[in-house]
């Protein structure tokens, strides 16, 4: 406590204060716009900005959850948020059960060419996703996977494995070698020590990697739109606000409150599991 | 409880030899310390005996049993690790538990054990905690339980102690070995710390470079040691080191430096020793200051540490470095030549080529 009434540190740190603030106002304000704007009537939005609600903040009558109505049922984006859910939740299951178990392997047995085949994994990071699209679509209607969930779980699966094997693996790799020995003396097969041992123990790392694939794969345009296509069954969210934007462009009410339809889950997902989010982005550099 | 045989055991690390054909006959129900310098290839022993290394050439007995292909859980072992090795998310009734359980012990025998366990260690109101909880000591307390409940053949440390402070590493000492005494279990302990193995083993093997250097009772080691390695690793402060020039005096040898010229008893007398030798005394046998005795050692004196039982005194003689220990009520001033009396019937002599011991 002592450090931080210390006034010379105060000053010392009022550059660095400062810059969080720009950056959080940079973030903070036009999200706040987008907010007000969505309970707004449509005349009101044209004719004043959002930011004269604030003299009179609290007054009824200037909100309404219209829009909101309006776009989850009239635009039909109930669906596609539950068409998100759909996509979402799997693909980054599956993602994060299987880099756990290539983690493991990678980080803790032995077998020949696991260094090349570490390497190999890794490396596919640095392929731009695009390059792929040609590729596999015709393999994906050869297969009947093109516009079905079960496509494009797998590949988000495929796109994400690089990248949260390689953040488990580096989590798992800390592990001390020593719990491994003691496992195996106490009896355990690799299967059990994984199961009972491993996972227990990374379950702050595999949190923080199912956070990041679940955000990515919940604001993914771009292996939806190649994927799924357009329809409304199956689109998600960030497909549906695509087109309303080209069908409805001049609406504001609609597209300010589609917008936070889809930031609402993120933002639960973040303030739930902070914690877990920045031990994650320590994950990779800091050992725990 | 069983003995463990080690015969002819060699392992490679690609091109570096960990350990160098050992062969060592651990008897049963006794404790073996396994000691030497870092890298001197006593972890890697006591992990082929746990069957987490394979050994690359040579036979590993427990029992009767030739284990080298048996896998850790089958050997009936349970070791102790240095940084205990605990399971962090799993209590400690569960870490001392979980060899049990995948035994398939049954689960009131399981209970029965830990808790047998827990009382003998004195972490029965731990049970319920978690390691993060727990003081370095209860932890390695709880590693040890673990070991315990399974009720092995053979116990197996690997440093158990190195990670503890100084106080309570000498009361986990004491309590290991009157644990030893209660179960009377085969025990294989590694350490690299000399009074570790003094104190605890029934038996210890000096070791470095991967071979063993001299495997004999603790005091045996001291009192004499096979070489000269031996003879420097054990004991605290170490021994004292001369070059001397052996030769033979009406029939009695005399080892001669600058400073000193020392006439051995007749029953010490050895004819064959080559010209060139080193001396090795240690601080405990030598006294004075003793002006103008006999086989005296002059010594310049630099430094003086007053340990309350007993005086250290550091100097040169003949720029070779040597430490004496006095009794402490002496005086002893900085910067003066003192003579003192070496113990005749204790000194050692080694050959400077091979190290070994000569006399």
């Amino acid at each position: 406590m002592k450090s931080a009434l210390n006034p010379r540190r105060f000053v010392a740190k009022i550059p660095l204060h400062l810059t969080i603030l720009v950056f959080a106002a940079i973030w903070i304000i036009p999200t706040l716009g987008l907010l007000i704007t969505s309970f707004r009537d449509p005349t009101n939005i044209a004719g004043t900005g959002w930011w004269t609600v604030f003299p009179k903040l609290f007054s009824g009558g200037q909100y309404s959850l219209e829009n909101y109505i309006g776009v989850l049922r009239g635009e039909g984006l109930a669906r596609s948020f539950l068409n998100s859910l759909i996509i979402s939740v799997p693909a980054t299951a599956i993602s994060t059960f299987i880099a756990s178990f290539a983690a493991y392997g990678f980080a803790w047995m032995r077998f020949h060419g696991r260094k090349v085949l570490f390497m190999l994994v890794v490396g596919l990071m640095v392929i731009p996703l695009q390059m792929t699209f040609i590729p596999i679509l015709p393999i994906y209607s050869k297969l009947r996977l093109a516009g079905t969930f079960p496509g494009i779980w797998l590949a988000h699966t495929a796109y994400g494995l690089p990248l949260t094997t390689y953040l488990v693996h580096s989590f798992m790799a800390g592990i001390p070698k020593d719990l491994f020995d003691s496992a195996a003396i106490d009896g355990a097969s690799p299967l059990k020590t994984f199961w009972r041992i491993v996972i227990p123990i990374s379950v702050p790392a595999l949190a923080s990697v199912f956070i990041f694939q679940f955000l990515w794969i919940w604001n993914d345009l771009l292996v939806a739109l190649v994927y799924l296509s357009a329809k409304p069954n199956v689109a998600p969210l960030t497909v549906s606000i695509a087109n309303l934007v080209t069908n409805r462009g001049q609406d504001w009410e609609l597209l300010t409150a589609a917008a936070f339809v889809s930031m609402a889950l993120p933002l639960v997902v973040f303030f739930s599991l902070q914690r877990y989010f920045v031990r994650g982005i320590l994950a990779g550099s800091v050992k725990g | 409880m069983a003995e463990v045989t080690l015969t002819n055991i060699t392992k490679r690390f690609g091109d570096f030899t960990a350990v160098q054909s050992l062969d060592m006959e651990i008897e049963d129900g006794k404790f073996t310390v396994l000691v030497g310098p870092s890298g001197c290839g006593k972890t890697t022993t006591l992990r082929m005996v746990a069957g987490l290394e394979e050994a690359t050439e040579g036979e590993i007995k427990i029992g009767d049993r030739v284990v080298n292909r048996v896998p850790p859980k089958d050997r009936d072992i349970a070791m102790v690790f240095q940084n205990y090795a605990l399971y962090p998310h799993m209590d400690v009734f569960n870490n001392m538990a979980f060899g049990l359980k995948l035994r398939k012990t049954p689960k009131p025998q399981i209970k029965e054990r830990v808790h047998e366990a827990a009382d003998l260690l004195g972490i029965t109101d731990k049970l319920k905690s978690k390691p993060r909880e727990l003081s370095g000591g209860q932890r390695q307390r709880v590693a040890v339980g673990r070991a315990i409940v399974r009720n092995p053949k053979v116990f197996l440390f690997d440093e158990p102690l190195s990670n503890l402070d100084a106080k309570l590493r000498v009361q986990m000492r004491t309590e290991l070995e009157q644990l030893h005494h209660k179960l009377q279990t085969t025990t294989i302990y590694v350490t690299h710390d000399q009074v570790e193995a003094m104190t605890l083993g029934d038996r210890i093997a000096v070791m470095k470079d991967g071979v063993v250097q001299q495997y004999a009772p603790p005091q045996r080691t001291y009192d004499h040691p096979a070489n000269q390695f031996v003879a420097g690793f054990i004991g605290s402060p170490a021994m004292n080191f001369l070059p001397a020039k052996a030769t033979t005096d009406n029939g009695r040898t005399v080892l001669v430096g600058t400073d000193y010229r020392i006439v051995l008893p007749p029953e010490r007398a050895k004819s064959d020793l080559p010209a060139n030798v080193v001396l090795g005394v240690r601080p405990e046998d030598l006294d004075g200051p003793a002006p103008g005795a006999e086989n005296a050692i002059r010594m310049t004196v630099s430094v003086t540490e007053q340990l309350g039982h007993s005086l250290l005194v550091y100097g040169t003689v003949d720029d070779a470095q040597l430490v004496a220990s006095l009794d402490p009520h002496r005086s002893v001033a900085v910067d003066s030549s003192i003579d003192l009396t070496v113990n005749l019937e204790t000194l050692h002599v080694f050959d400077p080529e091979t190290q070994e011991t000569l006399l």
